[in-house]
């Protein structure tokens, strides 16, 4: 830890700290325990107003939404980063501080501890009574018996890789407040630092791979109706990001065909089981059959085909006033309610003549209710229903701009009313077949299958996270339950005739450590003395 | 009698016998610092007395060893305290209220499990549940290895606290689970953030203790509100330091089994929903949890934090433990949707 010296001008002969100086006090004070906790404690309140806030990057429309509704404050929120917290320059600043505190704080502790595990052992204090707990006794043997017994105890091993894995040793014979005495120092425990220094290695790493997965993701999401295919490439996509080094020839080139949608609801319309029957196609391979589930997505070469959502995907037809079929397909429709209630949209551009029409409809899987007044009482199709009404006019198609599929734009639209001058609405049920007024045309609605909504996403960092992970965790329960632990024994010749060995031992270890440590130079005292040693207790 | 009844009557049961075992403690620790405080006062007249009859102290007096010495392990040497019948009868009651109490909360939980047909920590009520019946088993268990009577009532009265409320506001049936539950991660990611939070309940109730004997061992005037009379009964709470070590180690534990549970979170989320972070609500506040403890953790060993400080970060990062469960939940809007039961 850096101790902060400040550049005293009272003091005359006190030299000026200079660009260097300032430097250097500047480095010290961002790799300083004290600054790394205010950043800690700065990450952790910073990341409160992203839960709070609609964030722009999960909740686009949310965001957007609340910057309308809140005025100079939800301008002032959004300026500042408010409203995309993790994405913000201030949060960022936090966390990039943070780790380079976190670097400039562990390359010198790592060379100090390489250090630390290659120099000698330091040698047994010459006075043991400043030290807890401590012990004495006495042999009856010589010095060097006695010592011999504690290190077998212990059960020493050789070289730096027994400071990881057990005791290093070492004796002296020296002469201390005019005796001569043997000193035994004993040390274990470098695992301690060692675990700590790889848990924050592997954070640094873990930041490291996801900014690696950043620059060469892609992600996209694919709408597949009940028997067609789906064909991996970045027009296919509904919507498709990527990260900025991703190159568009990696996308794996596969086939998917959803071959069936299995839907399992409860009575009360709780969903039960999703799951979607698949067929993989590769090039130069066999045709492969599976089955991806919510918590079971499929692995294609390095990509992942999660399932993310279903619905209906009614199949209508649309025959125009010259009695051409002027749409014909299996349209989306979006869930809105537990209970399936879902909304569609159909666009007719390309009639034979006149007006281009479009339809706002609603789907409910198991409706009840008269006339077009519906409600859906379960996510299950027992009794399907369509309620729609019908637009004619410009659907705003050919001006470029790409538009939402779901939703109509009625800038140029006017809706179609009836006799009663109200906005006609139409209920259909399948097979059916509603002739529309004033001879628009016809809507058929054929079939119902189902659709899955799949997310397709590459991340080459998953190995090298899963990697640091384990090495961060591995690393956080050595240095958080191992402990350095030293242990001295000093024999000197005592009594009358110098017959007996006087013994005094001590430990030094971290508090946690201290019942174990206490055990262990007991134990350690007890075979330098001669006598059984207690059971080693579990503690 | 159905799977569900047996588990609503037993975890009625244990809830009930919580609160006797609070009680009980509660009046077990104010007895003992009674005789703390008497044992205390005999001591000092002691070593009074003899001063006063022989007129000048002559070496022959036996002074009473100091106890400001470094003690050898972290169990200071039991002072000798004779408790009345009272405080011994309410530790026997205390003692096997909880146990029996323990016993069928666990009965509840396995019950639910078997009612719902998986494993029972899906949703609010049956975290509570799980979360207490874990919090009680760390108590019983540190308990093995030392004696921590003082924190009895605290855990107890949680722990009555929690199933009270499970019982009562998040009572909801049993029901099948949803496709993105049924993974094996619901059992492993969700029973270690159970026992963490059990794990930190008990090491939140330690630090409480440790500051408040901290602020009444001070002795300045700002601090007197801690030697009111209501708080007589920390006489019976061991030193701050022993507190530290004790809140220290299970907090070391939570924070690991914390990391594990954030990280198998995160394996999870990715399968389920094809990333592995997507700073949803309940992420933000693991997230800020595991960073309120990692404080604490450097906070301990850092000059001019360790003490007091960290035991306040400690405490933020329990709090914010709640508000990951009670907030995050009923207010925030996320993917954890899982919790409100009904």
């Amino acid at each position: 830890m850096a101790r902060v010296k400040i550049d005293n001008y009272a003091v005359a002969a006190a030299p000026r700290l200079g660009v260097r100086g300032w430097l250097r006090w500047g480095w010290r004070q961002v790799t300083s325990m004290r600054v790394a906790l205010i950043l800690l404690l700065l990450l952790a309140v910073g990341a409160i107003p992203g839960s709070i806030l609609p964030q722009s990057p999960r909740e686009a429309v949310k965001a957007a939404e609340f910057v309308k509704d809140n005025g100079w404050l939800g301008q002032f929120l959004e300026k500042a980063g408010f409203l995309d917290v993790y994405g913000s320059a201030w949060f960022t600043a936090i966390y990039v501080l943070l780790f380079v505190s976190l670097i400039g704080c562990i390359i010198p502790r790592c060379i100090a501890h390489f250090r630390a595990m290659r120099a000698p052992l330091a040698a047994a204090p010459s006075r043991l009574d400043r030290y807890r707990p401590r012990a004495a006794g006495e042999a009856s043997d010589a010095p060097a018996h006695a010592v011999g017994r504690a290190i077998a105890e212990l059960r020493p091993r050789a070289g730096w890789l027994g400071a990881i894995t057990g005791y290093r040793y070492r004796v002296d014979e020296r002469t201390k407040h005019g005796e001569t005495q043997l000193a035994l120092a004993a040390e274990k425990g470098h695992i301690r630092e060692l675990g700590n220094l790889l848990f924050h290695v592997s954070i640094v790493g873990i930041l490291c791979s996801v900014a690696f997965g950043a620059a060469f993701i892609y992600r996209g999401q694919a709408i597949i109706v009940e028997g067609r295919s789906f064909t991996n490439s970045v027009v296919a996509y509904d919507t498709f990001s990527s990260g900025r080094l991703f190159n568009e020839n990696s996308l794996e080139p596969f086939t998917l065909r959803l071959d069936t949608f299995h839907a399992q609801f409860s009575l009360t319309g709780r969903p039960e089981d999703f799951a979607a029957d698949v067929t993989l196609n590769r090039p130069g391979k066999d045709p492969e059959q599976s089955t991806i589930r919510v918590n079971s997505p499929l692995g294609v070469n390095g990509a992942n085909i999660y399932l993310q959502g279903n619905g209906y995907a009614p199949d209508l037809t649309f025959t125009d006033a010259a009695g051409n079929v002027a749409y014909a397909g299996p349209t989306v429709f979006i869930p809105k309610d537990s209970a399936y209630t879902s909304t569609g949209v159909v666009k007719v551009p390309d009639v034979t003549s006149g007006d281009q029409i479009g339809l706002k409809a609603t789907l409910y899987p198991t409706a009840i209710g008269e006339g077009t007044d519906f409600q859906s009482l379960h996510p299950d199709p027992t009794n399907p229903v369509i309620v729609f009404t019908v637009y004619t006019g410009d659907l705003g198609l050919d001006n470029g701009v790409p538009q939402n599929v779901y939703k109509l734009d009625e800038t140029h639209l006017s809706p179609v009313h009836d006799a009663d001058g109200e906005q006609a609405a139409f209920a259909i049920a399948p097979g059916e077949t509603v002739d529309l007024p004033n001879g628009l045309g016809s809507l058929t609605w054929i079939d119902t299958p189902r659709y899955a909504a799949f997310d397709i996403r590459a991340d080459p960092s998953l190995p090298f996270l899963l990697f640091f992970a384990i090495c961060a965790l591995s690393g956080l329960a050595l240095s958080l339950f191992g402990a350095r632990r030293r242990i001295w024994i000093i024999a000197t010749y005592g009594g009358a005739d110098e017959a007996v060995t006087l013994l005094s031992g001590a430990a030094l270890t971290q508090p946690h450590d201290l019942a174990k440590a206490t055990a262990e130079l007991e134990r350690a005292m007890a075979a330098a003395r001669g006598a059984q040693p207690p059971e080693e207790e579990e503690l | 009698m159905t799977a569900q009844a047996i588990s609503v009557a037993a975890l009625w049961g244990a809830t009930i016998l919580y609160a006797v075992a609070m009680i009980a403690y509660a009046i077990r620790l104010a007895r003992e610092a009674d005789a703390r405080v008497q044992s205390r006062r005999a001591v000092q007249l002691k070593e009074a007395a003899p001063a006063q009859a022989s007129g000048a102290s002559v070496g022959s007096v036996a002074v009473a060893t100091p106890a400001s010495g470094t003690p050898l392990s972290t169990n200071p040497a039991p002072t000798v305290v004779k408790m009345s019948r009272t405080a011994t009868k309410a530790l026997g009651i205390a003692r096997s209220a909880t146990l029996v109490g323990f016993i069928l909360n666990g009965i509840g939980v396995l019950a639910r499990g078997i009612e719902a047909g998986h494993v029972p920590w899906s949703d609010m009520y049956e975290y509570a549940i799980s979360g207490s019946f874990v919090a009680v088993g760390v108590f019983l268990l540190v308990q093995r290895k030392r004696d921590v009577t003082f924190l009895g009532a605290g855990v107890t009265g949680m722990a009555t606290i929690a199933m009270g409320l499970g019982l009562t506001v998040l009572y909801g049936a049993a029901e099948s689970l949803p496709p993105a539950l049924q993974s094996m991660w619901l059992i492993i990611h969700v029973s270690i953030a159970t026992i963490c939070s059990g794990i930190f309940a008990v090491a939140f109730i330690v630090t409480a203790l440790q500051l408040i004997k901290d602020y009444r061992d001070s002795g300045t005037p700002r601090t007197a509100w801690a030697r009111g009379r209501g708080l007589k009964f920390m006489e019976a709470v061991p030193r701050p330091d022993v507190l530290e070590a004790l809140a220290f180690r299970l907090i070391a534990v939570g924070f690991v089994l914390w990391t594990f549970t954030v990280m198998a979170g995160a394996i999870w989320a990715e399968h389920a929903w094809g990333r592995y972070w997507g700073w949803d609500p309940k992420e933000v506040w693991s997230f800020i949890i595991w960073v309120f403890y990692a404080a604490y953790l450097h906070a301990r060993t850092t000059q001019g934090w360790a003490g007091r400080k960290s035991a306040y970060l400690a405490l933020v990062g329990f709090g914010a433990l709640l508000v990951n469960f009670t907030l995050v939940n009923f207010v925030f809007q996320g993917l954890h949707t899982y919790a409100q039961g009904k």
